[in-house]
């Protein structure tokens, strides 16, 4: 009931000044002097604490990068953890200013919350994850199966839509925290553990005995993941773009955390453009004309966010797959800065 | 002393309808209510007017359309790929009100055993019942319903495997599959008879009443009814032909299937709430026998009722009387707290409604009205039907 109140007052506030929260976010938050990032309440690889509370992760890393380009400073930054269920009335209400939190981007999201989605900062699929001395290997076998969930996510229309599909039953145990989930699936209430597929390379990491589980090939959906703004506020959804973008172009022109002051040097015009050294392409956003390198000086490139976080050196141990870029074969592709 | 009695002959002085403190505060009131009203609808107003600024879509209609996903446990027909999110809300409903009437029950049974018992003389029996209460009543309830969750329905066989209960069924780390009563041609009739048996028991027990009252003679009520109860279904059972038979769990390649189903997360929310609850009735029940004087209980001794006789006859009666109020509150706090359900994944009305439809709709506003205006009704209901039984057990002179 205490979780019903705080969403149903932060729908009323929502409600009730609506007109308000439509004002300029950029200058709210350099007003302010910290970024307001609505993050997950944990989970590896994308919006993880550590023990003394540092965040980190592929969605950190994008506040990180925002609050580079505003204040030069990747630090100034105020995470807010939120569950599936209140991520869209925090974000509504005006309890953050962005919300990065793996969350998918859907047609009934982007046209009826009020929402923006700016970016695909990874696109994912939903998976499954079974025991493996079940033997089981494919989601086809699946009939008759538990299947924990999380509530409030697009993973529950999904699976309801496969087994449908295929003609299956099985028992949906939906918890709202993840962590409860994790835990019912590892005490053996569920047979199968289901979310997006990066989702569950992370939380397999929870597992008393990870070697025991596996993920199933297939994939049953699309989950492409990105931030989220109020939508009426055209400069801080460009702001959000254009962060990820320069990202990407940084990747794609070679320019590196470690070599981004001496590519200010660069003759290359594409670099040039990127950090700043020409054109005048940071104001029009509301930014300093350094806006980018700074993003790559504290932050690094998509690449080196990717790998750092996520990548084949890290726990989770994931491929770069489709969100390689574009020129690699994959979909990460950004638009020319001109 | 002449000029009183000569005022009150005198008829009253007539006095603008303004200043007379009876119609003038009238006229407060309805303007207050007024303002109120108003006040009311342009809240109303400017919030949708808002709604629809942010682009934030409202209104009813999501009602009507398809909700799209799975409930485990539902008591009526709900169909994932045609149920609408009206259906969700019944089933959410329900599933909040069998927990919340099953834990009354067993809170209530439970709590005045625990709180007769706490006055009990055996030492080891008081004891015991002060143990309880003193750890149920101070460890937090959502605590108590993961340690029931997590951990103790833990202790049974996995997924896979499962206990044999014989008749019963079968139990696992899923649930009991309780065994399915399929009734077949002229079951109706054990219906009937269980129908005509309670309404036999219902005249009996006020017949022997009336008699007792008059007469002042006993008659033996128990043994009859149970024999009523049990023995006409039985009688019309064999009649029919034995028509009722019982479909039993199966192996199927995840564990047993079939048969009816009790979910893990219904138990383990049911044990919570029932045992932490029965812990403050316990403390209800003590407070109100003690508040029954002593005298009482001597009196009933002097006139040769026996101790069991006495609680039964004597104290719990008067004691009921001070207990129903608090009691009261204790049923209210205990369909609330079901609604910690979504902890562990039980589809309550918060849980299904408030929460999975909420957030597949984005209709925050209109979800949480209907869903705090459910709750708030149920609370009426249950204190209006407590103050009607308070009202009924309220002392009869005669
Ligand atoms: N991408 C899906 C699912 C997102 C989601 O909430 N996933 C869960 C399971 S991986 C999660 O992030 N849990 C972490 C948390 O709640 O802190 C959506 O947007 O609906």
């Amino acid at each position: 009931m205490k979780h019903a109140i705080k969403v149903l007052l932060g729908s009323a506030v929502v409600a009730m000044t609506a007109t308000a929260a439509s004002a300029a976010t950029l200058d709210d938050v350099k007003e302010r002097g910290t970024l307001k990032c609505g993050v997950s309440q944990g989970l590896p690889g994308f919006s993880n604490p550590d023990a003394d509370g540092n965040w980190s992760g592929l969605d950190v890393d994008f506040c990180k990068a925002v609050a580079a380009a505003v204040f030069d400073d990747p630090s100034k930054v105020e995470y807010v953890p939120l569950s599936a269920k209140e991520r869209f009335t925090a974000l509504q209400s005006g309890e953050v200013d962005l919300l990065s939190r793996n969350t998918t981007w859907t047609m009934s999201r982007d046209t009826q919350l009020g929402l923006n989605f700016a970016v695909v900062n990874y696109y994912d699929g939903q998976g499954f994850m079974v025991r493996k001395d079940m033997n089981i290997n494919s989601a086809l076998q699946l009939s008759g199966a538990a299947v924990c969930t999380n509530t409030g996510t697009t993973t529950e229309l999904n699976v309801a839509d496969y087994f449908r599909a295929n003609n299956m039953d099985y028992e949906l145990v939906a918890f709202e925290k993840a962590d409860e989930v994790v835990a019912a699936y590892d005490a053996g209430r569920c047979d199968v553990y289901t979310t997006d597929q990066s989702g569950l390379y992370a939380q397999r990491l929870k597992l008393t005995n990870p070697d025991e589980h596996m993920v199933l090939p297939e994939i049953i959906s699309k989950e492409p993941l990105g931030p989220a703004v109020r939508q009426g506020d055209d400069q801080w959804l460009n702001v959000m773009k254009w962060v990820h973008f320069a990202m990407l172009q940084a990747e794609e022109s070679g320019v590196t955390q470690d070599n981004v002051e001496e590519m200010k040097n660069s003759d290359n015009p594409t670099i040039k453009r990127l950090l700043g050294t020409e054109g005048e392409f940071g104001p029009a956003i509301g930014l300093e004309n350094d806006w980018a390198a700074r993003v790559i000086s504290h932050v690094g490139n998509y690449g080196e966010s990717f790998a750092r976080n996520v990548g084949p050196e890290t726990p989770l141990s994931i491929s770069r797959g489709i969100n390689a870029l574009w020129t690699k074969g994959g979909l990460q592709y950004a638009p020319p800065i001109r | 002393m002449a000029a009183h009695t000569h005022a009150a002959d005198e008829p009253a002085p007539k006095v603008a309808l303004l200043n007379d403190p009876k119609i003038r505060a009238w006229i407060f009131q309805a303007v207050l209510l007024v303002v109120l009203a108003w006040l009311v609808w342009v809240g109303i107003q400017n919030m949708f007017a808002n709604l629809r600024a942010a682009n934030i879509s409202s209104g009813f209609g999501f009602l009507g359309r398809n909700a799209g996903f799975a409930i485990s446990q539902s008591l009526i027909e709900y169909e994932q790929a045609s149920s609408t999110y009206g259906r969700v809300f019944m089933v959410g409903l329900l599933n909040t009100l069998l927990v919340s009437a099953v834990g009354i029950v067993i809170a209530t049974i439970l709590g005045f055993i625990v709180g007769i018992a706490r006055l009990s003389p055996n030492w080891v029996l008081a004891r015991l019942a002060a143990a309880y209460i003193e750890t149920l009543r101070n460890i937090p309830l959502l605590l108590q319903i993961f340690v029931w969750y997590f951990s103790v329905l833990r202790l049974l066989p996995s997924r896979r495997e499962a206990l044999d209960l014989g008749f019963l069924g079968q139990i696992n780390i899923s649930g009991w599959y309780a065994p399915r009563p399929v009734l077949g041609e002229g079951s109706g009739l054990i219906g009937w008879a269980l129908l005509i048996a309670v309404v036999a028991v219902v005249a009996l027990a006020r017949w022997a009443r009336r008699r007792q009252e008059a007469t002042g003679e006993r008659l033996p009520v128990l043994w009859p009814a149970i024999g009523l109860i049990v023995g006409l279904p039985l009688v019309a059972y064999l009649a029919a032909g034995m028509p009722l038979a019982f479909e039993y769990p199966e192996q199927g390649n995840f564990g047993p299937r079939g048969g009816t189903r009790v979910y893990p997360e219904f138990i383990g929310l049911l044990l919570a709430l029932s045992f932490y609850t029965a812990a403050f009735i316990a403390e209800i029940v003590r407070a109100g026998i003690l508040a029954v004087n002593r005298g009482q209980t001597e009196a009933s001794y002097a006139l040769g009722l026996r101790p069991g006789q006495t609680l039964r006859l004597v104290i719990v009666p008067q004691a009921l009387r001070i207990i129903i109020p608090p009691l009261t509150s204790q049923y209210l706090n205990l369909t609330k707290n079901s609604s910690l359900a979504v902890a562990i994944a039980y589809p309550d009305l918060v849980s299904v409604f408030a929460g999975t439809a909420l957030n597949q709709t984005g209709q925050a506003v209109e979800i949480l009205m209907m869903t705090m205006l459910t709750y708030l009704a149920l609370s009426l209901l249950i204190s209006a039907f407590m103050n009607w039984y308070n009202a009924k057990m309220a002392l009869v002179e005669r």
